[in-house]
C-alpha cells in the first residue's frame, strides 16, 4: 500500500504569530516529508505546535517561512480558486469539534463537497449514501447533526472527508472530544479508510491510543521535530510510549 | 494511485477548467432557505426592526393615498375633518403631502432599521464562524459565503417588508375607515395604495440587502482555519 512518493512535503518551516507586541514562535523549522499511503500521527504534548502544523499542510494557513508542497506542488503558489480547488478535491479535513453544518442533514453534510465539485444532486445523494453506510451510518443520513452522537458526528465528518475521494485526510485531534471507546472506534475507522482506499492520513493528537494503528509517528515538541519513528520502531520500544506520553503532558 | 497525482506542475493551466469549485444558483438558494428555517428565532430578530419600518412607512403612504381618495369628493365637510385629523392643508392645495416632520420620521426610521440590521447580522457572522470556516475548509470560494448571506438577506428582506408593508396598510385602512367611514374606501384609489404597499415592500428588501452588505464581506473574508478552532 505505502509507495516510496512524497505527497507532502514540508521545508524549513517556521511560522510565528503575533500577540500584542509579543512573538510567539510556534513552529522553529519543519522539515518533513511523508509518503503516500500511509497513516500518520503527529503526537506531541499541547501548545507543541501539531495544529499550527497541520494548518500548514492543509493549505489553511501560511507559512512565516519555508514551503510546503503538496504533491510536489507548492501550495504558495496557488490562487484563490486552486486553493479552494485543493480544499476541495485533494484534501478531505476532520476535526475535534466535528463541524458538521448544523442547518444540514447527515447526507447534506455528506454531499456538499460533491456539489461544489460539480457533481450532479443524484450522483451526489447515492454516493453520499454509500459513504455513510460505509462509515456505519447507513440508517441515519436524513438525520439533523443535533440528533447524532458525538461518535455518530465524527463518522458523518469522516464521510464528509471522502466525498471527493481525497488523496489526503487531515485530522486534528480527531478524538479530542470523544470518550474513551468512542474514540478508538474512530481510531480503527480511520485505519480501515487508509488501508481500503489507500488514503494518506495525518493526524495531530496526543491520544495515545493512535499509536497501535500509525504507520509513522512524527514526534513534535516546542515546535520542532523531536524524532520520527516507523512502526517496526515503535513496537519494539512500546515499553517506553508510557513514559513519553508521561512527560508530554 | 495514478489517479490521484493530478497535481502535475504542468496540469496546472490545462486543467484549469475542470478544478473550477461550483455552487448552483438553486442549491444556495435551498441552502439559504433551510438556515432561514432552522434560525428562525435568529432570523425573527434580525428582520423585526424592518417590519416595523416598514409598516410605518406603508402606513403613512396608504394614509396618504386614502386622505387624497377623500380630498378628491371635494367636498369641503371632509377636507375640515381630514385638517382636524392633522393634515397640513392649505386653501389652494387639492392632494396631501407628508409634512416635513413625518418625512423625517420615516427616514430616521429607516436608519434605525439599517443599523439594527448590520448589528444583527454581524452578530450572525460570529456565531456562525465554525460553520463558514467548514465551508471553505470544504472548497467554498468567498463570493459563495457571499451569495448565501445575500440570498438569506434578500429573502428575509421580502418576507419581512411584505408582510410589514401589508400590516401597515391595513392599519391605515381601518384606521381611516373607524374615522371616516365607508367614503374613505370608495373613494380610494387602489392602484395607488397598491404601489404604496409595494413600493414600502421594495424600500424594505434594499434596506435587508444594503444591511447585510457589510457583514456578508466580514463572512466572506474569514479564513478556513478560524474552523479549526477550539474554545479553550
Ligand atoms: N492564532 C494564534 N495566535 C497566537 N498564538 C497562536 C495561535 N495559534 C497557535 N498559537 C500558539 O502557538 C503554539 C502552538 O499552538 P498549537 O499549534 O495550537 O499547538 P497544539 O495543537 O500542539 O496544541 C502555542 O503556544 C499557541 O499559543
Ligand atoms: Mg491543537
Amino acid at each position: 500500500m505505502t509507495d516510496s512518493r512524497k505527497i507532502v512535503r514540508v521545508t524549513g518551516v517556521t511560522k510565528s504569530f503575533k500577540l500584542g507586541k509579543l512573538d510567539v514562535l510556534a513552529l522553529k523549522g519543519v522539515d518533513l516529508e511523508i509518503a503516500a499511503g500511509n497513516y500518520i500521527s503527529i503526537m506531541g504534548p499541547s501548545g507543541s505546535g501539531k495544529s499550527t502544523l497541520f494548518n500548514m499542510i492543509g493549505g489553511l494557513d501560511k507559512p512565516t517561512t519555508g514551503k510546503v508542497f503538496i504533491d510536489e506542488v507548492d501550495i504558495a503558489q496557488l490562487d484563490a480558486y486552486e486553493l479552494a480547488w485543493l480544499r476541495c478535491r485533494k484534501i478531505g479535513y476532520i476535526f475535534q469539534t466535528f463541524n458538521i453544518i448544523q442547518v444540514m442533514t447527515a447526507l447534506e453534510n455528506v454531499t456538499l463537497p460533491m456539489i461544489f465539485a460539480g457533481m450532479a444532486d443524484d450522483a451526489a445523494a447515492e454516493k453520499g449514501i454509500k459513504l455513510l453506510e460505509m462509515v456505519g451510518l447507513g440508517d441515519r443520513f436524513q438525520h439533523k447533526p443535533f440528533e447524532l452522537s458525538g461518535g455518530q458526528q465524527q463518522r458523518v465528518a469522516i464521510a464528509r472527508a471522502l466525498a471527493n475521494d481525497p488523496a489526503i485526510i487531515l485530522a486534528d485531534e480527531p478524538t479530542g472530544n470523544l470518550d474513551l471507546n468512542t474514540g478508538e472506534e474512530i481510531i480503527y475507522l480511520l485505519k480501515q479508510l487508509s488501508r481500503e482506499r489507500g488514503v494518506t492520513i495525518i493526524s495531530a493528537t496526543h491520544d495515545i491510543k493512535m499509536l497501535n494503528v500509525s504507520d509513522q509517528v512524527v514526534w513534535i515538541r516546542d515546535g520542532r521535530i523531536d524524532k520520527i519513528e516507523n512502526r517496526d520502531e515503535l513496537s519494539i520500544s512500546i515499553g517506553q510510549i508510557g513514559r513519553k506520553i508521561g512527560d508530554g503532558h | 494511485m495514478q489517479n490521484s497525482t493530478i497535481f502535475h506542475s504542468d496540469g496546472l493551466e490545462s486543467d484549469k477548467i475542470d478544478r473550477l469549485v461550483v455552487l448552483p444558483f438553486m442549491k444556495s438558494v435551498d441552502i439559504a432557505i433551510k438556515s432561514i428555517r432552522v434560525r428562525f428565532f435568529r432570523s425573527l430578530i434580525t428582520t423585526i426592526s424592518l417590519v416595523l419600518a416598514v409598516s410605518f412607512l406603508s402606513f403613512t403612504r396608504v394614509g396618504s393615498d386614502v386622505a387624497n381618495g377623500l380630498l378628491s369628493t371635494g367636498e369641503p365637510a371632509l377636507r375640515q375633518a381630514l385638517i382636524r385629523s392633522g393634515y397640513d392643508l392649505r386653501p389652494e392645495d387639492v392632494s396631501v403631502g407628508n409634512s416635513p416632520k413625518q418625512q423625517w420620521i420615516i427616514v430616521l426610521s429607516l436608519l434605525v432599521c439599517v443599523v439594527g440590521i448590520v448589528n444583527a447580522q454581524l452578530m450572525a457572522v460570529t456565531e456562525r464562524f465554525r460553520e463558514i470556516g467548514t465551508m471553505k475548509c470544504l472548497g467554498a470560494l468567498d463570493r459563495f459565503i457571499l451569495r448565501l448571506f445575500l440570498l438569506e438577506a434578500g429573502i428575509q428582506g421580502l418576507i419581512g417588508s411584505g408582510a410589514g408593508a401589508i400590516v401597515g396598510g391595513a392599519f391605515a385602512l381601518v384606521n381611516f375607515f373607524i374615522r371616516f367611514g365607508t367614503v374613505s374606501i370608495t373613494t380610494l384609489s387602489w392602484t395607488q395604495a397598491g404601489l404604496s404597499v409595494g413600493g414600502a415592500t421594495l424600500v424594505g428588501c434594499v434596506l435587508s440587502l444594503v444591511g447585510v452588505m457589510y457583514p456578508a464581506m466580514v463572512a466572506a473574508r474569514m479564513q478556513p482555519v478560524e474552523a479549526m478552532r477550539v474554545e479553550q
